[in-house]
């Protein structure tokens, strides 16, 4: 605990280090290497904490904040694991930055701010009252919102970091209101005290509902998501795949941290409501990530997507836990912890690779890239890595989670109420079918950018990156390797998160012990082995190359494509992004979010150039946020008369308020 | 006797390698000579896709200028992880040293890894076809898969289990019985299983140079013995699921765990039957049914997708477990 909160402080000494930079030179390198050791050194202490299985808990009381209540910190098993995520998250985004932030344009406007960003998250996660927890979290979001306008010169950038504004603000508040519901009357802030304060169902259904609202707009929860895809990509990309890949887990985890830890006993429909959202909001971001042509964009709705998923292994988790099955809620927690990691691992691969390919082309248009698989060799091994593990294919890591949900799911049957035994297989059903689109998403993402030939001349005189920034999309695409081939390694450290958040662990594999084979006993004695699965592919790919080249043949002649004799002089007529998408398009999307092709061909001998437009809209905005802002707008103009009144009529208002709420106190008691 | 056990798990695992990579072409082979039959053609000999397999082979590649690495180690990928998804599947015991590995989901899923392998290879050279084809097999898959998991997910709630061998000894048990949502399953995965193999009325294996074609045009560019991998990986894909589909429904003869050497021989024989009996079937349908367009997939998986979904409902609902 000490060893974090001095980290923490490391944190902001080197935020003012990174204020300082226009009379210090090597501000840059400081920030970047101090922030890279001192995340490193935290991931490594809560990774030697978890890895002993150590499932105690630390609190330190500091002597600052209000008079009557000190900031109170506490380290427990669930900070732990979020603490490894964000830490790793951040070690990884500051080597990264080390060289990709050298081409900003206003590195001024970064480089302090990057390592309060990281200090306020690690501060979120130990708080261990309501009032640390809240300042914490609006450090955090003030302080990603100012990253977000480190490119403040793009209009759009300004419009993002608006709505990002309004909607941190709109979450911060549905907190401190829940946090408010949550202490009661008797209104102690400090978590020992929420947690032994037992509430009504009525006032803790409220509770549920705000922290939803509250955390889960800033996780990106449809329909709150609106602001993710805008905020994410406009900061750097390392900043992004901060953004993306950690800041939403800390999200979750204060979703987590209520739902498991402070609010006590939980209600089944809480969990069956928490997998709903996160099924339609893993299909919604997964589709909104189909149609996007712009790369940081595509990843940022696919973050949508993951946090979906997570909040689906939650909600299965709630539901085990309040139906009194917790071996299965502690499948479906490992679950959905296992993603939390894996995602913020392949996040950060892809929005790494995401800065490589900016950094290498200017571009981050899928529509003027292709073929740097050629030009960026190493970017692309691991960022093909990346892309099938987020798209869950064995033997990676994206898949071990994925088939532990799915074990979860199978369990439905288990359950009493007949609402939630329909509700699983249509959660299986969604969840299915957003890991399929997924799989075309990441196909249509690599195969655009990275494969074919150069769409623009940029894209062609692209060059690999330097070795800094492959080192650190390399370490994350081997931890997704490692994890896949041995998610025991991973999941042991998630079994004190479930001995705190359900009451149970569950890895005493049935059958098969030792750390080859997955086979919770809980998921029926199924197993899974990716290491197996692994190695069997590796020796039969060794063993078919070896007889082939030995026995049948190895000539190769290079030639031009075939393409049914037609050879395609220019590179437009290749499949571009949308064509990519049309299918699925027409499939899934045309009815959901109103797309439409607008071609508009030029007849035989006009010279215009034939045009091509896709429009999609968006359900969230056209039926939530629109008429949401035009009602504030409506009551702020009416408001606004208030400006304007004779000081005897602001006495009359004043008077008539503290009348109204006499009466108020009067009445209640 | 646990390790004499293990010892023969190990010898019928390679067994059943080796014989699904035998049979694979055969298979391929008598569909094209019932189809040939039914429509008063002769046909090729039955045994032309292992002569087409041969000439592959022995024949150099014709590699486009622009291709990368990913274009010439799919091929491989591909299949090695159809070969070890079919070695995966019971064909005629299910005491088998891999089976734990992989149950029905992991299969599902390292029938996806391959597909996305082999959806990348279309895009590599960057012709329009291969992206034609790319776009295609991924929309179609969007569709089959959830379907696919929401038959394994039916299977899985009757029988508890979604092990491939422990499937079949219960399904052999025959507590199942008659159900309507193993019904609803089995049209179901037999649909995701035409869409799938790209049969018809989904995509034409015989057709090559039509704007209709899906799998054809991925792997337009490939030549000699990556084709060659390419198209044995076809062939071993169909014979995986008609030894699922025979598996999970027509479990009849597969030996168990601990059965004598008849018992494997009848597992044998009942396979190559079976296999031969899907072939005949599966050659009567396609004569029988028109292609259906592009864009009207997406209502035939659709359906696919809703049934599996119907049938799990109901199981999900009538389970008590």
């Amino acid at each position: 605990m000490a060893f974090i909160s001095l980290c923490i402080l490391a944190m902001l000494v080197l935020a003012t280090v990174g204020a300082a930079r226009p009379w210090f030179s090597h501000a840059h390198e400081v920030v970047h290497a101090g922030m890279a050791l001192t995340c490193g050194a935290a991931a490594v202490a809560v990774l030697a904490r978890l890895a002993a299985n150590d499932s105690g808990v630390e609190t330190l009381t500091l002597p600052i904040g209000l008079p009557w209540l000190h900031a109170n910190l506490r380290l427990d098993a669930l900070s732990a694991i979020f603490l490894l995520a964000v830490n790793l998250g951040g070690c990884l985004a500051a080597v990264f930055g080390w060289s990709y932030a050298r081409h900003d344009a206003e590195p001024g406007r970064v480089l302090p701010v990057f390592p309060l960003f990281i200090a306020a998250m690690n501060l979120v996660l130990v708080a261990d009252d309501a009032f640390v927890f809240l300042a914490a979290w609006e450090f955090m979001s003030l302080s990603s919102w100012l990253l977000v306008l480190a490119t403040h010169r793009e209009d759009e950038t300004r419009r993002a970091a608006y709505v990002y504004l309004v909607m941190a603000s709109f979450g911060t508040a549905c907190l401190l209101l829940g946090f408010g519901i949550l202490a009661g009357a008797s209104g102690d802030y400090g978590f020992a005290a929420i947690r032994a304060h037992q509430l009504e169902p009525v006032p803790a259904s409220f509770a549920v509902l705000l922290v939803l609202l509250g955390a889960g707009s800033k996780a990106g929860l449809v329909p709150l998501h609106v602001w993710l895809p805008l905020a994410h990509p406009a900061a750097p990309s390392h900043i992004s795949a901060l953004m993306s890949g950690v800041m939403t887990k800390v999200a979750i985890y204060g979703l987590m941290r209520v739902l498991f830890d402070l609010i006590g006993q939980p209600l089944w429909w809480w969990g069956a409501v928490l997998a709903v959202i996160g099924a339609v909001t893993a299909v919604v971001g997964v589709l909104h990530a189909l149609m996007q042509d712009d790369i940081k964009k595509l990843l940022a709705y696919s973050t949508v997507e993951n946090i979906g998923v997570i909040v689906i292994g939650l909600g299965l988790a709630l539901v085990f836990k309040a139906s009194g099955v917790p071996a299965l809620a502690a499948l479906a927690m490992t679950a959905a912890m296992l993603h939390v990691l894996n995602h913020s691992l392949f996040k950060s691969i892809l929005f790494f690779s995401a800065g490589s390919i900016l950094t290498a082309t200017g571009e981050r248009d899928l529509n003027q890239l292709g073929g740097l698989i050629h030009r960026m060799p190493a970017t692309a091994l691991f960022c093909l890595i990346g892309a099938a593990a987020i798209s869950s294919l064995p033997p990676l890591n994206g898949f071990v989670a994925e088939w532990m949900l799915f074990q979860a799911v199978l369990n439905g049957p288990l359950l009493e109420q007949w609402e939630l035994k329909i509700g699983f297989a249509v959660i299986g059903a969604l969840l299915a079918l957003s890991t399929a689109l997924a799989a075309a998403c990441f196909v249509r993402f690599y195969g655009i950018a990275f494969l074919g030939r150069a769409r623009s001349a940029r894209a062609e005189q692209a060059r690999e990156v330097d070795p800094v920034m492959l080192t650190a999309i390399a370490v994350p695409a081997v931890l997704c390797l490692v994890i896949g081939v041995l998610p025991k390694l991973a999941i042991s450290l998630i079994e004190p998160v479930n001995r705190l958040s359900v009451g149970e662990g569950m890895f005493d594999a049935g059958g098969h012990g030792g750390w080859v084979w997955l086979a919770p006993a809980s998921a029926f004695g199924n197993s899974y082995s990716g290491f197996m699965m692994f190695m069997t592919i590796l020796i039969l790919t060794i063993l078919a190359v070896y007889m082939i080249h030995r026995y049948a043949s190895n000539r190769v002649r290079r030639s031009i494509p075939w393409g049914c004799g037609f050879t395609d002089p220019a590179p437009l007529g290749q499949y571009s992004a949308s064509s990519f998408a049309q299918p699925i398009r027409r499939v899934f999307v045309s009815q959901l979010f109103g797309a439409r092709d607008i071609v508009d061909m030029p007849a035989p001998g006009e010279t215009r150039p034939a045009r091509f437009e896709l429009e999609l809209r968006d359900p969230a905005w056209d039926w939530l946020f629109t008429p949401v802002v035009k009602l504030v707008g409506w009551i702020a103009d009416k408001v606004d008369h208030l400006q304007f009144l004779t000081i005897r009529r602001y006495l009359t208002l004043m008077f008539l308020a503290l009348v109204t709420l006499l009466v108020l106190v009067a009445v209640s008691q | 006797m646990i390790f004499i056990q293990a010892l023969l798990a190990g010898i019928y695992q390679v067994v059943q390698m080796l014989l699904v990579l035998a049979v694979a072409p055969g298979l391929v082979g008598l569909v094209r000579v019932v189809k040939a039959r039914l429509i008063g053609r002769r046909g090729p000999p039955l045994i032309q896709p292992y002569l087409d397999l041969h000439r592959l082979l022995r024949k150099e590649v014709v590699l486009a200028d622009n291709a990368s690495w990913l274009f010439r180690v799919t091929p491989y990928l591909v299949f090695t992880a159809i070969w070890l998804a079919a070695a995966l599947v019971p064909t005629f015991t299910t005491a088998l040293a891999l089976t734990a590995t992989a149950d029905l989901i992991a299969l599902v899923a390292l029938l996806a890894s391959a597909r996305f392998f082999l959806a990348l290879a279309g895009m590599d050279v960057g012709t329009s076809f291969g992206g034609l084809g790319s776009s295609r097999e991924m929309m179609i898959a969007a569709l089959a898969e959830p379907a696919m998991l929401m038959v394994i997910f039916s299977i899985a709630i009757l029988v508890r289990t979604t092990s491939l061998s422990m499937i079949v000894d219960f399904m052999l048990d025959g507590e199942v019985g008659l159900r309507i949502s193993l019904a609803l399953a089995a049209i179901s995965l037999l649909m995701v299983a035409i869409a799938e193999n790209g049969r018809i009325p989904v995509d034409n294996p015989a057709t090559h140079l039509e704007l209709t074609m899906v799998h054809e045009a991925m792997v337009l560019e490939y030549s000699g013995r990556h084709l060659a991998l390419i198209e044995a990986a076809a062939m071993l894909k169909l014979a995986l699921y008609m030894a699922l589909i025979g598996c999970v429904f027509l479990p009849w003869g597969i030996a168990q765990p601990g059965d004598g050497p008849l018992a494997i021989l009848i597992g044998l024989v009942t396979f190559v039957l079976k296999l031969a009996c899907g072939a005949v079937a599966l050659a009567v349908f396609e004569t029988s049914i028109a292609k259906m367009r592009v864009f009207r997939y997406g209502e035939f998986l659709g359906g696919a997708l809703l049934l599996s979904l119907l049938g799990a409902i109901f199981l999900y609902v009538s389970t008590g477990l």
